[in-house]
């Protein structure tokens, strides 16, 4: 039997379910209450804009929670672990900068992921200057915040490169927006007195084929306690 | 040339006459996400209602009271469809809408020239005084009035909204942020 595979709802929706999951855990946790209500904020967005994606490859919720480890198509960048709060940010303003990006293009077309880029957009573009300002703030703020911030953009720097890997169903210049995506975030690290990291963001050394469905470990655990409470529970509401 | 008859423009009062779950001092129509009524053969309605951000959880307890409303006013059959295009802006909420926020203690909306968030500088968070900025008016405080507020925090209470500080008066409000 053949099934066919939405391998671009699927790589967009992932990214957001996966990233929300992951802000989500801050929850309790954050540094300070504003942080913690920005983070949860943040990943109430992206889990709306899951919804909607993955209700365009199938039931949203089988999608969720009844799929393994393999058949996920996020990047391996939404799924590392929320770290300190340096590393949180170092993602953020990593993905919220290539997802504006992307969805700014796809809004521009008439293709089939137009209406919710329009509308994510705006939505992404408060998240791209959250993480924008905490950079700043931690990486031009004392010496420790700085020596954090450097150590986290560094360590996620290997993932970032999968990001420009061409997905298929997507009509997106994919060398044009890398070029975008490293002027963007390199401008905000200069900005922040923070270096660009060196080293090739792929090739062989590097991460990524989060697309092909090869995750990392943290990924296991984290869809285990995500995936838990419907699979002991199925069909389980409020 | 899409039509709106007379029963439609009805039932459209009637949906957007509903307050909002979050909101309450604003209704449906204040806060611009009634898209459309249809009424489709004898006493079945679709109404189209479109979210304010896509994960906004409120859109579950409007459509529920929207049914409720029209099922009382007489509707049937009543299906209510979130619609995502065009995307809703804080530029849809109407003038006695942005009155009423302002009312409630909310800063509203400033109309936008360009959507999205505003650049700010690294450190100060506060809003210039009207006349020094170059896209947007100052966000004024509710309570006083005062042009000079900062800002906390770019998410507060729900996603709509960011969490500001009057300078004059140092209470701190809610701020309806552009979207």
């Amino acid at each position: 039997m053949t099934v066919t595979v939405d391998a671009a709802a699927l790589a967009l929706g992932d990214d957001a379910l996966v990233l929300s999951h992951r802000l989500g855990e801050w929850a309790g946790h954050a540094p300070v209450l504003e942080e913690e209500v920005a983070l949860a904020n943040i990943a109430l967005d992206l889990l709306g804009q899951a919804r909607v994606l993955l209700s365009m490859a199938g039931d949203e919720d089988e999608l969720a929670y009844l799929r393994e480890e393999r058949a996920f198509r996020n990047l391996q960048l939404v799924e590392q672990p929320n770290g300190d709060f340096a590393h949180t940010i170092a993602r953020q303003l990593y993905f919220s900068t290539y997802q504006r990006l992307l969805y700014a293009h796809l809004a521009s077309g008439d293709g089939r992921f137009a209406g919710l880029a329009a509308k994510a957009v705006k939505e992404v573009a408060y998240h791209q200057d959250h993480a924008e300002q905490w950079t700043l703030r931690l990486g031009d703020g004392t010496d420790i915040s700085h020596e954090r911030m450097r150590t986290a953009c560094r360590a996620l720097w290997r993932y970032t490169g999968e990001m420009f890997e061409p997905v298929e169903g997507l009509d997106v210049d994919w060398e044009g927006l890398r070029s975008a995506w490293l002027e963007s975030v390199s401008a905000v690290l200069l900005r922040a007195t923070l270096d660009v990291p060196e080293g090739p963001p792929s090739g062989a050394w590097s991460a990524g084929a989060g697309r092909q469905g090869v995750h990392t470990e943290p990924f296991g655990l984290m869809l285990a306690e995500m995936q838990h409470l419907h699979r002991s529970h199925p069909g389980a509401s409020w | 040339m899409v039509t709106v008859t007379p029963l439609e423009a009805e039932l459209l009062a009637v949906a957007g006459a509903v307050p909002d779950p979050e909101l309450p001092v604003l209704t449906l129509r204040e806060l611009g996400v009634l898209r459309a009524v249809h009424v489709r053969g004898t006493d079945a309605v679709e109404v189209e209602l479109t979210p304010t951000y896509t994960g906004c959880p409120a859109v579950e307890a409007m459509s529920v009271d929207i049914e409720r409303v029209l099922r009382e006013h007489g509707v049937r059959e009543v299906t209510v469809r979130t619609v995502l295009t065009p995307a809703w802006s804080t530029d849809d909420i109407t003038d006695e809408g942005r009155r009423k926020l302002q009312e409630f203690g909310i800063a509203p909306p400033r109309t936008t020239r360009a959507p999205g968030p505003v650049p700010l500088s690294l450190g100060p968070t506060r809003t210039a005084a009207p006349g020094t900025s170059p896209d947007l008016d100052a966000v004024r405080c509710p309570h006083c009035g005062s042009a000079e507020t900062e800002l906390l925090s770019r998410f507060s209470s729900t996603a709509c909204k960011a969490l500001r500080r009057c300078l004059d008066c140092r209470e701190p409000f809610d701020h309806f942020k552009e979207l």
